[in-house]
């Protein structure tokens, strides 16, 4: 072994980012048997028992079975991402982000890593959705599967973003306790359960200025074949901008105080 | 973007020192938490802060890892900002609770972590030299305090780095694991790495440190050699009452080593008391002469209680 003061040290390149350290984290969630519940059962549950009983309506004009699956599939990319993200909570009310901060690990890698996490695990939620809509006898073209799936996937962003703002906002080991309930308001507004059309006229433009009817209504763009309108493209860039920007406030803040 | 070289510091790498502390002072609100405090502590020493709770350890060893940031002062980590330090993969830390992951197993914890250094020790290799290769697959919530504070100890190890912090490493161990541990960072330092670790167990700071750094209300006041904290303590004190007693007259007799005097009465610091007690009798008019023995016990007590005022540091600062 060297002497401790002959070694070659470097600082790591990417500020300590690395794929390894994607890995783990993805396998740590994995690992979360909650969140791998609220995550990839929930939604694929949810979509065969509501949506199979409405196999032969129609909503929106179009048949309610992939309508409702693009839904879900929405829905389960979101959770995962708010999961994801609110964990930093769990990681700063333990101290990791302490231990972090021990290392070459540089704040902006951190926040990478989460927020590729969070999207992998988005993915895989949209990817079991899917799954079991094709076997449950769901037919779309092909550019309506990859382009609905795509949005459903890269919409989560939005809620990534969001749950670092909540993992940063509340100190909580239980952070889930409280956002998940809200995210199940959040998409019960945003016309994921039910189309905002059946609200009354008022309630309908309040539910257009929530996050998630930004995102579901992009999804669900493809099928319905309303073409994604700007206003739903507005709430959803906005809603990121919003989130995006109060959790990179927050965890300056929470570098600073660390 | 590659991995940049972090390469020898200005005064170059032979010279530097491990830490080095200048004008430190840290308050929140209106507690003054770290007092200017300066010091500089060599490659290769084993440094012990001493000090009861709220002396300013913590706070000091933050701040010298970058977590605070002094309201003044400068902080040197081995010729380099704490920041610098720490991406270089120099300095770790063993902290004294929390920063580790429930629902990890301790391998997998240190396995994380070495994947952010630029090159880091074999992750094996470090459970092995903390003693916890044994329990690498066991969850991190099913460990016992003690075998946390390993993992602690392994993740420090990772980087190789040239200076370790430890805040209260054994905490909460008992009295065996206590040994063990320090038995594992005795072991390691002996490779030259620089330690320097906070407690308030004196029987600890005398057992591994080869220097003390006594803080009391956020000050140093007293730094040296185990060897001459001991000799500090192991002193007499003696107290006579002497109206209009001359400070500077007392101190230069040789055989005293310090003296305070408070109101009537002086006291003087000697490790020859018979010789000044002889003294005071016969040539002043000191009378109601006492004798007290001290041991490093008392030494402590004395010099970080609330009622002592800061007694002049023994050894050299340098």
């Amino acid at each position: 072994m060297t002497a401790i003061s002959e070694q070659d040290r470097r600082v790591p390149a990417w500020g300590g980012f690395n794929l390894t350290f994607v890995g783990l984290e993805i396998r740590r969630i994995l690992r979360n048997r909650r969140t791998m519940i609220f995550v990839l059962v929930m939604p694929t549950v949810l979509f065969l028992v509501i949506g199979l009983s409405q196999k032969n309506e129609s909503l929106d004009g179009v048949d309610a079975l992939p309508y409702f699956m693009i839904s879900m599939a929405v829905y389960g990319a979101m959770v995962a991402t708010t999961a994801t993200g609110a964990a930093v909570a769990v990681e700063r009310a333990l101290g990791w982000s302490r231990q972090l901060r021990l290392t070459p690990l540089v704040p902006s890698a951190y926040m990478a890593t989460k927020v590729i996490s969070a999207l992998s695990l988005g993915l895989l939620a949209v990817l079991v959705v899917y799954v079991a809509g094709f076997a449950s006898g769901v037919r779309m073209s092909v550019s309506t599967w990859v382009i609905s799936g795509l949005v459903a996937w890269l919409g989560s962003l939005v809620f990534a973003a969001f749950g670092l703002f909540m993992g940063f906002l509340l100190p909580s080991e239980n952070v889930m306790q409280f956002v998940g309930p809200l995210l199940a308001l959040l998409a019960l507004f945003g016309g994921i359960f039910v189309p905002i059309e059946i609200y009354s006229d008022v309630l309908q433009d309040i539910a257009k200025l929530t996050p998630v009817w930004g995102i579901g209504a992009l999804a669900r763009a493809p099928l319905t074949g309303d073409g994604a309108s700007i206003g739903a493209l507005a709430n959803a860039l906005v809603w990121l901008a919003i989130f995006g920007v109060g959790a990179a406030q927050l965890f300056r803040r929470d570098t600073k105080r660390v | 973007m590659s991995a940049e070289p972090c390469g020898d510091t200005i005064d170059g790498a032979e010279t530097r020192s491990a830490v080095s502390l200048a004008g430190l002072t840290k308050s929140f609100g209106s507690l003054v938490a770290v007092n200017d405090v300066s010091l500089e502590i060599k490659q290769g020493e084993i440094v012990a802060f001493l000090g009861p709770n709220g002396a300013g350890k913590t706070t000091t060893l933050d701040m010298i890892l970058g977590f605070q940031k002094p309201d003044s002062g400068t902080v040197t980590v081995l010729g380099r900002t704490p920041s610098e330090a720490i991406a270089c993969g120099e300095v770790s830390a063993v902290m004294q609770t929390g920063g580790l992951l429930k629902d990890l197993t301790v391998r997998e914890t240190v396995q994380l972590i070495s994947t952010l250094f630029y090159r880091a020790r074999p992750v094996d290799e470090c459970l092995e030299r903390a003693g916890i290769i044994e329990i690498a697959n066991r969850r991190v919530e099913k460990c016992s305090g003690g075998e946390q504070q390993r993992l602690r100890f392994a993740i420090a190890l990772l980087s190789d780095p040239e200076l370790m912090l430890l805040d209260e490493p054994t905490t909460g161990m008992d009295v065996e694991g206590r040994r063990d541990f320090w038995n594992a960072i005795r072991q390691d330092a002996a490779r030259g790495r620089t330690i320097m670790f906070a407690t308030h167990y004196l029987e600890e700071a005398d057992s591994y440190a080869d220097r003390i750094i006594l803080l009391r209300k956020g000050e140093i006041v007293a730094d040296g050699t185990t060897a001459q904290i001991k000799n500090l303590a192991s002193g007499r004190m003696v107290r006579a009452t002497l109206p209009g007693a001359g400070e500077a007259e007392l101190a230069a007799w040789p055989e005293v080593d310090s003296v305070e005097v408070r109101g009537d009465s002086v006291f003087l610091r000697t490790k020859s008391s018979d010789e000044v007690a002889r003294r005071l009798l016969t040539s002043t008019a000191a009378h109601d002469l006492e004798i007290t023995a001290h041991n490093l016990e008392d030494a402590f007590i004395a010099l970080t209680s609330d009622e002592s005022s800061p007694a002049s540091p023994v050894g050299e600062r340098a």
